[in-house]
């Protein structure tokens, strides 16, 4: 009785991305706060501060470019994706979603994707603001490293969404999520660089993924890292993998469940 | 499994055959079905009904794939419910209680009919299913009816043989339910395969062909809602008489004595004998109405034997 022919693929995927988009984007307690707190962070302390302090001060609009970013995407990725998941899973959507032919990679990727959508809004605001109001000039090179650290870094901030959406309960996950990102972005230096803070708060810097992909972003505007390149590129790769592999595990151990 | 196994198999529509399952929760190791098996035939509407905890969310879910049978066997057209081709011939109607907020219904059903090799066509499910006059609103916007409204729409949009609906009626108005039958008889008369839960006894005698009552995990009966009700004994008496209600529990055949307001309703075998009875020794009994039992105490004198047998 089944017909041969299956339903186009590449229509699923897309639909599934459009909607995913469409509907973050209208819901304006998610895009109004993720868009719209790194970009007042960064008018305040890298323009106005920055610009404030004369002719010395485009450094902070340069690094904290970089750093916002990181910000930025952490925020969408971990909201985009942890509290929307954890909710759908909650309350009914997914099933409904599971019991259908939906291919599992379209719902995932869908998310993936719109997290990166959002994190490439993110940085060309900060850039044009950069550019424009806070005197930051880069090369070719370091726009690139820029862009592909805020594009490749959406793998392990998603993994991070995914993990969390496991683990937070489904009424609480905003909340939760904000206790998590909020002290987290601080204490990887997003907002101040490390230096500012006490040491013993710096020693823990290295657990966190956003530190690593802070590194990696302020390196791509022009400053020093504190590991070599190569080993935080590794660190947040294994991060990934780990991140992803627990949370495909804690999935498969709740679905068992009636 | 032997050959004849397999070729009842592929002649149900979906079937759970000795389907044990048990899942792990803070109270231990719960069972949430115990030796159960159902199978639908093609073109059949049955319902599954029985109290809360009774197992028939997991009867649905294990036929869906979103569970898997500790013991036993779960099969969709003779298939693996997992298999995706498995999955474009059924619809589902799952007890949800929120979907992107955001999202229009008309979007919810673009996006779900991308789902399926030959899906409805849109406006005509738009308008059969009612969601003409939403179309446009976000989920946010809508009524608890409107949601089930489309999440019933959803479930139809592939067109699929089997469908699952699982308390589709849920927080609907009268209008609305009545709206929702009228589908459900339509698919049947289309020759489809109906699955539905429910907790309102009416929408079991009205839609289906066979009702399945469950209580805790097992099958304690199943017929035609005919059949279901004849398992009750008697019939009921109502009326508004001077005789004392510890009275009437002592005469010789009566099952039952309840006073509900100034209305007694006895539950009796023999229903002439008693009357004459009672119409002799009270002369201003009046407002008389005898019945035969509905679903409703069919299904209370069911689940009841039940948790007494247990």
């Amino acid at each position: 009785m089944t017909t041969g022919t299956r339903a186009p693929q590449l229509p699923i995927y897309l639909n599934e991305t459009r909607f995913e988009f469409l509907r973050l984007l209208r819901a304006r307690a998610f895009s109004l706060a993720t868009i719209g707190f790194p970009v007042m962070f960064y008018l305040l302390f890298g323009v106005i501060v920055g610009n404030s302090n004369g002719a010395g001060g485009e450094w902070r609009a340069t690094y904290l470019l970089g750093s916002y970013c990181i910000f930025g995407l952490a925020g969408v990725c971990l909201f985009g994706i942890c509290v929307t998941l954890a909710t759908e899973r909650a309350l009914g959507w997914l099933e409904v979603k599971q019991a259908s032919p939906m291919p599992a990679a379209a719902y995932l990727l869908s998310k993936l994707l719109t997290a990166a959508a959002f994190a490439i809004i993110i940085f060309a605001i900060l850039s044009t603001i950069g550019v424009t109001m806070g005197h930051v000039h880069m090369s070719h090179h370091q726009w690139f490293h820029l862009a592909l650290t805020v594009i490749g870094g959406v793998l392990p901030m998603a993994a991070m969404g995914l993990l969390l959406a496991m683990l937070v309960p489904a009424n609480a996950a905003t909340g939760v999520v904000n206790l998590i990102y909020l002290p987290m972005s601080f204490l990887s230096g997003l907002w101040i660089p490390l230096e500012g803070l006490p040491k013993w708060l710096s020693r823990f810097a290295p657990m966190w993924p956003t530190w690593h992909l802070g590194q990696l972003a302020v390196w791509s505007v022009g400053f020093g890292t504190t590991w070599p390149i190569w080993q935080h590129v590794l660190w947040l790769a294994c991060f990934t993998v780990a991140a992803l592999a627990a949370a495909t595990w804690l999935f498969q151990r709740n679905a068992s469940k009636a | 499994m032997p050959a004849t196994a397999i070729k009842i198999a592929q002649q149900t529509a979906a079937a759970l055959t000795d389907v044990t399952h048990r899942y792990e929760s803070a109270k231990g190791t719960q069972t949430a079905l115990r030796n159960f098996s159902l199978a639908l035939k093609p073109g059949e509407v049955v319902a599954l009904l029985g109290p809360n905890g009774a197992g028939k969310t997991t009867a649905i879910k294990l036929l869906l794939g979103l569970l898997t049978p500790t013991e036993g066997m779960a099969r969709i057209f003779g298939d693996d419910p997992r298999n995706t081709r498995t999955r474009e011939r059924i619809g589902t109607m799952l007890q949800v209680a929120k979907l992107p907020e955001t999202l229009r219904c008309r979007e919810f059903l673009t996006l779900f009919r991308s789902y399926y090799p030959n899906p409805l066509p849109l406006e005509p499910l738009i308008e059969s299913t009612g969601l003409r006059d939403i179309q446009n609103k976000e989920f946010r916007q809508l009524s608890g009816g409107q949601k089930q409204r489309l999440l019933f729409a959803l479930a139809l949009c592939g067109n699929p043989d089997l469908i699952f609906l699982d308390e589709p009626t849920l927080g609907m108005d009268i209008e609305t339910r009545h709206a929702l039958w009228a589908q459900v008889r339509s698919l049947s008369a289309r020759g489809k395969t109906v699955l539905l839960t429910t907790h309102y006894l009416e929408e079991a005698d009205t839609l289906a062909d066979r009702i399945v009552v469950m209580a805790e995990g097992s099958v304690i009966a199943q017929g035609t809602p005919t059949q279901i009700k004849s398992r009750v004994a008697g019939r009921k008496l109502r009326c508004v008489t001077a005789v004392p209600l510890d009275q009437l529990q002592r005469i010789e055949g009566v099952l039952k004595a309840e006073q509900l307001g100034s209305a007694t309703t006895l539950t009796v075998g023999n229903a002439e004998d008693i009357l004459r009875y009672l119409l002799a020794i009270d002369p201003t009994l009046h407002s008389l109405e005898v019945t035969s039992p509905n679903l409703e105490d069919a299904f209370l004198a069911l689940t009841q034997r039940d948790t007494q047998g247990s």
